[in-house]
């Protein structure tokens, strides 16, 4: 395990955490789907369990819901081990992708439906799912039927639903994906606004990037069944543990190389990069974001200042707040460099395609993974 | 890729199972048990049964002569050695049937009844049946009988098991021809109705012909009435003093000939609704891109047309190939000297009383029945996935002659399927066909004729009520099962094979296993024999499978989350079960309680050999007064079943709008 | 289930069974009885006998046999009443009948009784084979009717001849067995071997050789005479012929079923069954009853049916049944080309 990723996990909280995973492994058979999972949740912490599709996220979700039993490690949820408790003895509610309304139901009767035959009153009840509606905003579509709701509203009553029993837990499996592009960044802020308003411990399982930068306390980075990094959205964007993250969040360009002393060669131009502890000569490849590159002036001179190289600019493509920007470096060799300008910088450098300019890479921007990271190297 | 790594050492979690698991455990431990008692043990015990042969034991018979004084005696000999010593009996010719009898003078060859030789004969062990006369004797004490008494002594045979019926069977040409018959008949109506379902549906789905309606209307119609009832009209129209016997040009009607049309007209509608199916998924886009390559309509025809409707031919043929070969009332009533495997049970089992027998033929038809049940099994699920592609449906363009052959074929076959019923109707209207043709409702008083009279009418409603209500009450519920437990794979699996299995056992083979199950006085389910409660049980249980496969499609179609749901708000399943699941497949329900009614109503072979009198069907009344020689009176008790199931599919129209338009408002947006 | 309520029960279920005991017996009787005949029979019954309620289980020869054989270990009859005496052999030789002398035996036809003391069953009428012959149907082709069994060959009535299968039907059975006692094993295989040239369908049942003559669906039907007189009597063109050599008969016959709970109430019905008054009653249907000197001719009953029965032999039938039937169907079962 590298340094970097130890440094991720350092953002365990100080309180004794709410919900407790440790060692969770789950088997479909021959395939392994989770492999020593460990993983704590503070009290009225957002999460968010992030990666691509068959990285084990939802998975995990099932198996905290107990929907899916974990094949081997303990759950502990409030101080009590609920590894093998059903889910009806568990304490959570939950949100599916397809809502999963009820479609004979109305809204209310709907949002009312774990809270019947709880011994309350009916205008206990009645009162409880009033004020539900109020807060997710839908004050006056209680007599409707979910098919007479947009896709939006129909999550807003599954939310409404799942919180009427005030639930320790809130699980969110990809509750926003089948909404399109406007209601879902409209949505991600209501729930992220309702979650801190009731202050319950939520897990949200998404493979958008976005949704979990924008929305998460903590972001959980999986891929194939183990935990890649744990952190804040900023720790997982700036600090991302393996080549993994820090191509799955954002973008990279990468470059294999050697190290040595704080520094790698790219041709002639040297990188200064990080401190990383790695030996010298180590293989490594070395990620820089599109938007780390910095532009400098026209016919700058990169001379032999460290992190700067000369390039020149081969297309630019339009799209909206930036150019993104294909250059190519002699020191780089043939492989192509990314970077985000925005529309400011290009036009005050009065950047064009085919001229010549100097770029800077900043050393503390200078990502290093050494190679041979397998679970990284899979997805180059 | 991840590092090949095994779990670690330990215990596999499991949850603790709640109350809802337990419950939910319980209901599918009911009905799985349900269908084993139902279908799993009777066909074990049939089976069994197949294999009980009975035999002469000649070991357990002693013999003693006496000299002509009449006193002096020999020293006593087993029949076993005398036959060794005679050579008389090969082991052959000791097999028997339960109704056997060996002539115990045939041991003696030099046997006189006049003489004044006395024999005695006695058993060595506690079961060694003989006659003396007409008295049934069995004790090991000696018997002492003058010569012409000895003279009507006859063993009994003895029960053993083997595979004696089998090798009987196959060694029997008039049995085994039946196996070629039944294959024959089953091979050409197939061929036959899946040709002239596909033209129909053709024309239904791809032309834009009027009235498509009404045919669709028209060609159900088969459903509603027994399968021997064609067989009848057939009789009117084509026997020997029918009114259209000229078109078939000194052919006979009785025999395969009428089998055949009788089983077009039968299994018509069951070929039509899959091709139909199979023809409507087709995609609008796969014609286009022919039209551009300028393909030729008949090479569009086998190109596209046919490849994408293959699955569903071939479904169409095996289902129809199944329910010809198991049919029994249309060969019983038409068939006249034809024999086929069905008829073959019926005969063994009713007339010669020979139930082993009955067993082996049993056995015998099950072969084709699952071989067909496996394959259609295996094309319904390359269909499933056809049928989840996306596709544009197919949208035929008016065209004046090809509209109007469809149309012309459609009333050719409206023509055949109405007309049929129609013979029926007029033959129950007419007073003595054909020596006074005034009308009478003559054929109407049943309680004149053989098969129950009207109570047989009402019987058969109350079956088909009960039918419909615990039918559905139990498959639906059998369905939800295995659609939504979590876990219990193992269980959930048996459960699917088992609800399954019925569609492969022919009505009569599950009738007489019913017999040899429920008959026997050590079954604790004893009590239900002759009954109407066997009558329900065998018939939902014949009917299981579609209901089954109704139920399990429209519970596919919601969403698997309804139940995490449920639970994460702490509410038992049978709340969600039903406050959602049930209204939510409401109308799934409606059909499969719909199709329960209707089979119970025209089914003759699940419950042919288990009604008794006093709980006689419509269905088997119309076979039986059709046996008797009362064709009219069948016939009009056929039109009976027909009306009911009429009005019942109407009120199920009804019904089914009405509750779809009040409780499932929702549907609407 | 508590002590207390087993007790309950229990003594609801003596109450119940007392109070039943008390108004009327009922006796579960099997019978191959025409259904239009079994309201008559009990409602008769039931005028000497009002407290004894008849429970018909009404089949076929064929099936109420098979249905007896079946309960053999468990019976559900305590009475048969009218059943082939055929058939009460075969269950007499499973030792399924309860030998009882009813009054009034001395008065009966030695020949409707089984001649053991006392008898396992007793004969109630006779039924006679005969052939129904279709005169319309007969004149259209030019035939003329049969007179014998022997014409019946006659290669002019090839395909329209019709007779019961003897393996399902009792009727059947009869034929074959009278032919075969008529003109011994040799002759009588011969001469179904020439009659089978002619027969267009083996029926099922008994009684639809008559009814197909009846309809016209055939011009000769062998069957029994009684099918022929209702058939008549309804109104169709046929004619009732008895074959001079002498005709096949079967009687309809009574029997307590061994080990019936019910046996006093099984043995009034069995007297009953035995009575003047009963045998008047089966004359309605059958000329030949077993009471000599009490039946009165039937109408449309062709006069001469008593003296040409044949001298049965019922035993040598019951115990050759399973060899005559399967030489048979080994010989004609295989007609599988049916004849127009």
């Amino acid at each position: 395990m590298s340094e970097l990723q130890a440094e991720g996990a350092v953002a365990t909280p100080a309180e004794p955490s709410y919900l407790k995973i440790e060692g969770l492994w789950k088997a479909f058979g021959d395939f392994i789907a989770l492999r020593e999972v460990s993983l704590d949740i503070a009290r009225g912490e957002f999460i968010c369990f992030l990666g691509p599709s068959g990285c084990g996220k939802t998975t995990l979700l099932r198996a905290i819901a107990g929907l899916d039993p974990q094949s081997r490690g303990t759950i502990r949820q409030g101080g009590r081990d609920i590894s093998e408790l059903p889910a009806s003895q568990r304490d959570y509610g939950i949100v599916f992708q397809s809502y999963a309304l009820f479609p004979n139901l109305t809204v209310e009767r709907n949002i009312a439906f774990g809270l019947e035959n709880t011994k309350r009153p009916k205008a206990e009840i009645a009162a409880r799912v009033r004020e539900l509606l109020a807060l997710v905003g839908l004050p006056d579509q209680a007599k409707k039927y979910p098919a007479q709701l947009s896709g939006g509203q129909q999550q807003r009553i599954a939310l409404a639903r799942a919180i009427a029993i005030n639930p320790g837990l809130l699980l969110l499996d990809e509750p926003l994906s089948a909404l399109d592009a406007k209601v879902r960044v409209h949505l991600r802020h209501e729930i992220k606004e309702l979650q801190r308003k009731l202050g319950v411990t939520t897990i949200m399982v998404t493979h958008d990037q976005e949704e979990a930068l924008s929305m998460a306390d903590r972001i959980v980075v999986m891929n194939h069944g183990v935990i890649e990094q744990i952190g804040t959205p900023t720790e997982i964007y700036r600090h991302p543990a393996t080549l993994f993250v820090a191509d799955f969040i954002g973008e990279t360009n990468r470059i294999a190389t050697t190290y040595s002393g704080g520094a790698v060669k790219l041709g002639d131009a040297t990188l200064q990069t990080r401190e990383t502890g790695l030996a010298d000569g180590a293989a490594v490849t070395v990620a820089v974001r599109p938007e780390d590159v910095l532009p400098h002036a026209i016919g700058h001179e990169a001379g032999t200042k460290p992190n700067h190289l000369p390039v020149r600019i081969v297309d630019m493509e339009f799209l909206g707040s930036y150019w993104r920007t294909h250059l190519a470096s002699a020191a780089l060799g043939g492989t192509p460099l990314v970077a985000n300008f925005s529309m400011n910088a290009v036009r005050r450098l009065g950047l064009s395609a085919g001229a010549e300019m100097t770029v800077e890479l900043p050393a503390e921007r200078v990502l290093v993974f050494p190679q041979g990271d397998t679970r990284g190297g899979a997805h180059g | 890729m991840a590092e090949a790594a095994a779990l670690p050492a330990g215990r596999t979690t499991r949850l603790k199972i709640d109350s809802d698991g337990w419950i939910k455990r319980a209901f599918m431990g009911v009905i799985a048990l349900y269908l084993v008692a139902a279908l799993a043990l009777p066909l074990y015990a049939m089976l069994s049964k197949s294999f009980v042969t009975y035999g002469f034991d000649l070991s357990r018979y002693e013999f003693q002569v006496s000299d002509e004084s009449g006193t002096v005696w020999g020293d006593p000999v087993t029949a076993a050695a005398l036959n060794e010593a005679l050579g008389k009996f090969a082991p052959e010719d000791l097999r028997s049937s339960s109704d056997g009898r060996l002539s115990a003078p045939d041991l003696f060859p030099d046997f006189s009844f006049r003489s004044p030789v006395k024999y005695r004969i006695r058993g060595t062990s506690d079961n060694a049946p003989y006659l003396v006369g007409l008295d049934l004797q069995n004790s090991t004490e000696w018997r002492e009988l003058d010569s012409n008494t000895f003279r009507r002594v006859n063993l009994r045979p003895v029960t053993t098991t083997g595979l004696q019926n089998y090798q009987e069977y196959f060694s029997n040409p008039v049995l085994f021809s039946s196996i070629e018959n039944s294959l024959f008949i089953a091979s050409v109506s197939t061929v036959l109705t899946v040709l002239f379902a596909f033209g129909f549906a053709y024309a239904i789905n791809r032309s834009c012909m009027p009235f498509k309606g009404a045919f669709r209307l028209i060609a159900m119609m088969p459903i509603l009435v027994p399968s021997l009832l064609p067989g009848i009209a057939l009789i009117y129209m084509f026997g020997n003093q029918g009114f259209l016997k000229g078109l078939l040009f000194g052919q006979t009607i009785y025999g395969p000939l009428g089998i055949v049309i009788g089983s077009v007209f039968f299994t018509f509608p069951h070929a039509l609704i899959i091709i139909s199916t199979a023809l409507s998924i087709s995609d609008q886009r796969q014609y286009e891109a022919a039209e551009s390559l300028r393909a030729s309509k008949w090479r569009t025809f086998w190109t596209v047309t046919i490849p994408g409707a293959r699955y569903g031919l071939i479904s169409a043929a095996f289902v129809t190939f199944t329910l010809v070969i198991t049919d029994f009332g249309l060969p019983k009533v038409i068939g006249g000297q034809y024999n086929v495997l069905a008829i073959d049970i019926y005969k063994q089992v009713i007339g010669q009383q020979n139930f082993e027998m009955g067993a082996v033929v049993s056995v015998v038809l099950l072969i084709p029945a699952i071989v067909a049940f496996i394959v259609d099994r295996q094309v319904q699920k390359k269909q499933v996935s056809l049928l989840s592609a996306r596709s544009v449906p197919y949208q035929p363009k008016p065209n004046r002659r090809f509209d109007m052959t469809m149309l012309a074929w459609c009333a050719t076959m409206g023509v055949f399927i109405a007309g049929i019923i129609a013979v029926c109707q007029f033959a129950a209207l007419i007073n003595y066909w054909p020596y006074d043709l005034s009308f009478s409702l003559r054929n109407y008083d049943f309680n004149r004729m053989d098969g129950g009279g009207w109570a047989a009418y009402w019987n058969s409603l109350e079956l088909a009520a009960l039918t419909a209500v615990i039918g559905t009450a139990i498959i639906f519920t059998g369905a939800y099962m295995v659609e939504k437990i979590d876990g219990f794979k193992t269980g959930r699996a048996v459960f699917q094979f088992l609800a399954m299995l019925p569609m492969a056992i022919p009505g009569m083979v599950l009738g007489l296993a019913y017999i040899f199950f429920f008959n026997n006085p050590a079954n604790p389910f004893h009590f239900i024999y002759g009954t109407m409660a066997i009558l329900v049980v065998s018939t939902v249980t014949h009917f299981y499978t579609v209901g089954h496969l109704t139920a399990l499609t429209a519970l596919k179609q919601i969403d698997a989350e309804f139940e995490p749901v449920a639970t994460s708000l702490r509410q038992p399943f049978w709340r969600l079960f039903a406050r959602v699941t049930v209204p939510v497949c409401l109308p799934a329900i409606l059909d499969i309680s719909i199709y329960m009614f209707v089979n119970a109503m025209t089914t003759v072979s699940a419950v042919v050999f288990l009604y008794s009198t006093h709980t006689a069907l419509a269905s088997v009344a119309v076979l039986n007064m059709d046996d008797a020689g009362d064709i009219a009176p069948a016939a009009a008790m056929g039109m009976m079943i027909f009306y009911t199931n009429a009005t019942a599919r109407i009120l199920h129209a009804f019904a089914s709008r009405r509750i779809l338009s009040r409780t499932q408002a929702w549907r609407v947006r | 289930m508590t002590k207390s309520t087993t007790l309950a029960l229990g003594a609801l279920a003596l109450a119940l069974s007392t109070t039943a005991l008390w108004a009327e017996t009922e006796l579960t009787v099997y019978t191959a009885v025409e259904a239009e005949d079994l309201e008559r029979y009990a409602a008769t019954f039931n005028e000497d006998h009002p407290d004894i309620k008849v429970n018909w289980v009404r089949d076929s020869t064929g099936v109420i046999t098979a249905k007896l054989l079946a309960e053999k270990n468990n019976p559900q009859a305590d009475v048969i009443w009218g059943l082939a005496a055929t058939s009460l052999l075969v269950l007499k030789t499973e030792g399924m009948l309860e030998p009882y002398a009813p009054a009034g035996l001395d008065a009966m036809d030695p020949k409707f009784r089984d001649s053991d003391n006392p008898p396992s069953w007793v004969g109630m009428d006779a039924w006679v084979a005969a052939i129904c012959y279709n005169t319309v149907e007969g004149e259209k082709l030019g035939l003329t009717p049969p007179a014998s069994w022997a014409d019946l060959t006659k290669p002019e009535y090839a395909g329209h001849v019709v007779m019961p299968n003897p393996a399902s039907s009792g009727t059947g059975f009869l034929d074959v067995s009278s032919w075969l006692q008529l003109m011994g094993e040799e002759g009588g295989w011969a001469y179904m071997d020439a009659l089978h040239n002619n027969i267009a369908a083996y029926t099922h049942s008994g009684s639809k050789p008559c009814k197909m003559a009846a309809a016209g669906e055939t011009v000769m039907g062998v069957s029994f005479a009684f099918r022929g007189a209702k058939e008549k009597a309804n109104g169709a063109p046929v004619e009732i012929i008895i074959p001079e050599e002498g005709i096949g008969w079967d009687m309809e016959a009574t029997a307590i079923v061994a080990g019936t709970a019910k046996e006093d109430a099984a043995k009034v019905l069995v007297d009953w069954s035995v009575t003047p008054k009963a045998m008047e009653m089966y004359n309605v249907g059958y000329a030949v009853v077993g009471i000599p000197g009490i039946a009165k001719p039937v109408e449309h009953f062709p006069a001469n049916i008593p003296e040409k029965m044949i001298d049965n032999d019922f035993e040598w039938a019951a115990n050759n049944r399973a060899a005559i039937l399967e030489e048979w169907s080994k010989r004609y079962d295989a007609k599988s080309e049916p004849k127009g």
